[in-house]
C-alpha cells in the first residue's frame, strides 16, 4: 500500500500502523514531490492539511508530482482511497465530483459518528465486506466537510448508487441533526464511475483497533484484502514482486 | 511591461455561506440593522508581467480558471491596472 505524504499531512502514519502493525501488509511513504508510486495494490491520500489548505482544500496538493502518478493508477483501475483531507484533494483533481467546504456552523468537529453505507457494489474495493443499510460507526475530524455539487450532478450520483456512505442517527436513518457539517443530502463518502475511487470524510484508520474504541475501519481494509485476493491478476503482480 | 490584478473570488449565489452569515449577525448585533446580506471571499492580489492588456486579461483569466477559483462552487472576477510603478525596485513594496 503506498500512502502519499504531503506537506501537512497528519494520518499517513496511522494508515501505515494498520496495514503493517495491524493487518501485517507493507506499507509505503511515499513523499509528494516524487513522481513514482512503485507497483502498489492500492493508494491512499490521508487526512491532514497538506500544503497548509491555502487558498482552499487540496488546491495546491493537486498540483504535487506524484498526483500524476495516483491519477494514472485511477485511470487503470487501481484502488484509491481518499480521506478527510484525502477526499479534498480527489475532488480538487477531478478524480470525484463536487467540493467541500466550511462547515455550517463554522466549528471543527471531532467526534464518533454513525454512517449508513448504500450501494456496497459501486464501491467494490473498499466495501464488499459491507451490507448495504448497515450502520457503521467511524472518527470525524474536520473543519471543511460539507458536501457540495449541483443538482445535476447529486442527482446523477444517487442515480448509478454512488452515494455510498451517508451520516445517519445510531438507526441508520439520515436526518439534519445526525449531520455534523452541513453536507448535501448527507452524503459522507462517495465513489468514482469505476468504483475505485472512494472518497470519505470519516477517518477508517482510528477505528482498526478495539483499544482506540472501534474496529468498523477495519473493515474498509478487510474489503480491500478480499478484493484483491478475488484479482487473480493483481495477487500474480503481488506476489511477483516480493 | 508590469501588471497588477486584483482577483476576487467568491461563493456562487445558490453556495450556503455560513462564514458570511456570521458576519452579517455580527453587524447586526453591532447595531447595524439595515444589513441584509455578507458575503465571504478571497481578495487576491498578483503582481506580473505581460507583453499587453490582451495578453494581461488572457493570463488572469488562465489562473483563475486553473487554480484560484474552484467552479464548482466559486466565481472569481478581477480588475486589472499597470503598475505604475514598474520602474521602481522594489517592484512590489
Amino acid at each position: 500500500m503506498a500512502v502519499a505524504v504531503f506537506p501537512g499531512t497528519w494520518s499517513e502514519r496511522d494508515f501505515a500502523h494498520v496495514a503493517e502493525s495491524v493487518l501485517g501488509w507493507r506499507a509505503r511513504l511515499v513523499w509528494h514531490a516524487e513522481r513514482d508510486l512503485g507497483t502498489p495494490d492500492a493508494v491512499v491520500l490521508p487526512g491532514g492539511f497538506a500544503h497548509g489548505d491555502h487558498l482552499r482544500t487540496g488546491a495546491i496538493a493537486r498540483f504535487s508530482p506524484l498526483m500524476s502518478a495516483v491519477e494514472a493508477f485511477a485511470a487503470a483501475g487501481g484502488p484509491v482511497i481518499g480521506s478527510c483531507n484525502g477526499f479534498q484533494v480527489l475532488t480538487e483533481a477531478g478524480l470525484l465530483p463536487g467540493a467541500l467546504l466550511r462547515n455550517d456552523h463554522l466549528e471543527f468537529r471531532c467526534d464518533w459518528q454513525h454512517l449508513r453505507v448504500e450501494h456496497p457494489d459501486a464501491a467494490q474495493p473498499w466495501l464488499t465486506d459491507l451490507a448495504d443499510g448497515e450502520v457503521i460507526r467511524l472518527p470525524i475530524s474536520h473543519g471543511e466537510g460539507r458536501y457540495v455539487a449541483d443538482p445535476g450532478t447529486l442527482d446523477e450520483l444517487e442515480r448509478e448508487g454512488r452515494v455510498v456512505l451517508r451520516y445517519a442517527g445510531p438507526d441508520g436513518e439520515v436526518r439534519p441533526e445526525a449531520n455534523p457539517n452541513g453536507s448535501e443530502r448527507g452524503i459522507a463518502g462517495i465513489v468514482n464511475a469505476g468504483g475505485n475511487v472512494l472518497g470519505l470524510m470519516p477517518h477508517p484508520e482510528r477505528a482498526a483497533e478495539s483499544e482506540v474504541g472501534g474496529t468498523d475501519g477495519l473493515r474498509l481494509f478487510r474489503s480491500l484484502e478480499r478484493w484483491l485476493q478475488e484479482q487473480p491478476a493483481r495477487a500474480e503482480r503481488r506476489v511477483s514482486s516480493l | 511591461m508590469r501588471w497588477i490584478a486584483e482577483v476576487h473570488v467568491s461563493l456562487r449565489s445558490g453556495i450556503a455561506d455560513p462564514e458570511g452569515q456570521t458576519i452579517g449577525s455580527g453587524l447586526r448585533a453591532l447595531g447595524y440593522d439595515s444589513v441584509a446580506e455578507v458575503r465571504s471571499g478571497k481578495l487576491l492580489r498578483i503582481v506580473f508581467d505581460a507583453e499587453s492588456s490582451d495578453a494581461a486579461q488572457a493570463a488572469v483569466a488562465d489562473m483563475c480558471r486553473r487554480l484560484l477559483a474552484n467552479p464548482v462552487m466559486e466565481t472569481a472576477t478581477w480588475e486589472l491596472r499597470a503598475d505604475e510603478q514598474q520602474d521602481a525596485e522594489p517592484a512590489n513594496p
